[in-house]
């Protein structure tokens, strides 16, 4: 085995561990968006079904929308989760081993990236089983198209997670990063509402929801979980994953990025 | 998983048969015609003004249209959309049954109340029968002994002898009864109430009532569940009937008449037609002006397609 695949191996076990030994995490990831699901849906139920928008056919309830919005959320979560996870291990000391391994650091942080974005899919298809049992059923296909909208809608958040997590020196902070990174991403997005919806009452809203990204990885989840693609969201996505992953990287450089600076 | 999908995607696929669905829009004087597979309107073609019953003859060579303003049944050729000939039919057709011997036409008669038998060979009006006020559905046994016509206002079933072509007998149902149906061994009668939002069943040889279904839609304000059209899975187990502006269909069991699922559809649902193999049922959605697919087997909606301004009946030719 190559020095690059042991890291590999060895990054991603480290997560699936942490993963598994964390099992309140696992339901707590789980529960959110449930009670969106299961509380705020009911309440919300009557609110759509008055217009087709794609990728569906025909009409839908309140619940059968807000499901890809809410796998969203579920690697929206895992990412900056584990970009809190990296502020611990700054802080604990456990990174200082990482980085020292003589592998390219941009490789250690892909590592860590897979890592996370495959416990954010395990998450997300738990999710959908679960929904699945409450009558929110996507076509079969769907199912396994929405694996590479996963990946990458993870991948890119989760880039986003690192980034933040260079500019984070302090665990406190993160209450920070939920403030003013996970909030407004979440709401100011087409997870909860379709943007025809947000158009009607504010076009300030609109734009604003139209240039998040993560509007984008939830509709390419949406489209793939009814086995079309949406060309302009895996375009918008596969843009905000690259430059939040170089941004990441320039973060996490020594000579130039944060954690430089911090020394 | 992966195996999984493929053998639903195998499962999925659909035995071919081609047949359309014809669908009157009552505001655009159109019909639109729904090709049973691809699922997107064919054809469109001219009618009379308001159409809405409509029905084909039973080998599919002709169809008859219930142009409720133009005051006429019209009768066009399906091959061609090419209207033929209009048959006498008392004013304000809105639905009508075509009796088993193929021959004669029942159609209410909104403003006259009354109903009118027309023979489509001589093309000449046959009997007139009084029946209440603003009469509607319209229903015949498989036998062709009876027929109901139900009264809008008068909240009645009529029942009618075709050998006299006289009632004998008048069933009160809840308020405005919109459409009826026999079960297929001619034992029940089936009627729909819209304002009383009821089904009620009839024994047929006692005229007795026997049970009376009611639905509620969970988030839906009651005055909004109003049952219109409703049509029997060919083995009669299962009737689905049509909620109006509830927006959604119900699925009842026939035997033990308790509601066992909604489907949501489009805005103010009015009547149905299932395809050949009756794996579909189309419903006609007047306000949202289209027509949802339901999977039966699934009890599912999978397609909306847009049609005509407010579609309204629904006919399926193969």
């Amino acid at each position: 085995m190559t020095p690059y695949l042991t890291s590999l191996r060895a990054i991603v076990l480290r997560e699936a561990l942490r993963f598994v030994h964390q099992r309140e995490r696992f339901i707590a990831a789980l529960v959110r968006p449930l009670v969106w699901l299961l509380v705020f849906a009911a309440g919300f139920r009557a609110a759509l079904g008055i217009s087709i928008i794609p990728p569906y056919q025909t009409y839908i309830t309140y619940e059968t929308y807000i499901v890809p919005g809410l796998c969203g959320m579920i690697l929206l979560f895992n990412g900056m989760q584990s970009s809190l996870s990296l502020v611990y291990d700054r802080e604990m000391g456990s990174m200082k081993l990482l980085l020292t391994s003589p592998l390219p650091r941009w490789w250690l942080l892909l590592c860590k990236l897979l890592g996370s974005t495959a416990i954010s899919i395990l998450q997300a298809y738990a999710f959908l089983a679960i929904a699945a049992g409450f009558g929110v059923v996507a076509p079969p296909w769907g199912y396994l198209a929405v694996l590479p909208a996963l990946t990458l809608a993870g991948v890119m958040l989760g880039a986003l997670g690192l980034l933040l997590s260079s500019f984070i020196k302090q665990l406190e902070n993160f209450a920070g990063v939920m403030n003013f990174v996970i909030f407004p991403m979440f709401f100011l997005s087409s997870a909860l509402y379709p943007l025809w919806k947000m158009a009607e009452s504010s076009e300030l809203l609109y734009t604003i929801c139209a240039v998040n990204p993560f509007t984008h990885a939830v509709e390419l989840i949406r489209f793939a979980l009814y086995g079309e693609v949406n060309l302009p969201a895996l375009g918008w996505t596969l843009l905000a994953a690259a430059i939040f992953s170089a941004c990441a990287i320039w973060g996490y450089d020594p000579a130039r990025g944060q954690i430089g600076r911090r020394r | 998983m992966r195996l999984n999908a493929i053998l639903a995607l195998v499962m999925l696929a659909p035995a071919a048969q081609a047949g359309e669905i014809w669908v009157t829009n009552e505001k655009d004087d159109t019909l639109s015609v729904i090709d049973t597979d691809t699922l997107e309107v064919v054809r469109t073609y001219p009618t009379g003004e308001r159409p809405r019953g409509i029905t084909f003859s039973h080998d599919y060579s002709r169809v008859y249209i219930c142009a409720s303003d133009s005051d006429a049944v019209q009768v066009m050729d399906p091959a061609t959309g090419e209207i033929l000939y209009n048959l006498p039919s008392g004013e304000d057709p809105e639905q009508f049954v075509l009796h088993p011997d193929d021959r004669h036409l029942y159609i209410a008669n909104e403003d006259d109340a009354i109903t009118t038998v027309v023979d489509v060979e001589t093309r000449k009006v046959v009997a007139q029968i009084d029946v209440g006020v603003e009469p509607e559905g319209m229903a015949v046994s498989a036998d062709g002994k009876i027929v109901i016509t139900t009264s809008e206002t008068t909240n009645m079933a009529h029942w009618i002898d075709t050998a006299t072509n006289a009632l004998f007998a008048n069933t009160l149902v809840d308020s405005r009864p919109r459409h009826a149906e026999f079960t297929k061994a001619d034992k029940e009668l089936w009627v729909s109430s819209e304002i009383g939002g009821t089904v009620t069943v009839f024994d047929t040889a006692t005229q007795a009532e026997i049970a009376k279904i009611v639905f509620e839609v969970k988030g839906v304000h009651p005055d909004r569940v109003q049952p219109v059209g409703f049509e029997f899975t060919p083995d009669g187990r299962t009737v689905f009937v049509a909620l109006g502006p509830s927006n959604h269909v119900a699925v009842v069991n026939a035997d033990t008449y308790q509601v066992e699922e909604y489907i949501l559809v489009g805005r103010r649902v009015w009547h149905m037609a299932f395809n050949g193999d009756h794996s579909r049922l189309f419903t006609t959605n007047g306000v949202s002006g289209d027509v949802t697919v339901i999977d039966v087997a699934k009890r599912r909606a999978i397609k909306s397609i847009k049609v005509g301004r407010f579609p309204w009946g629904a006919a399926y030719r193969p």
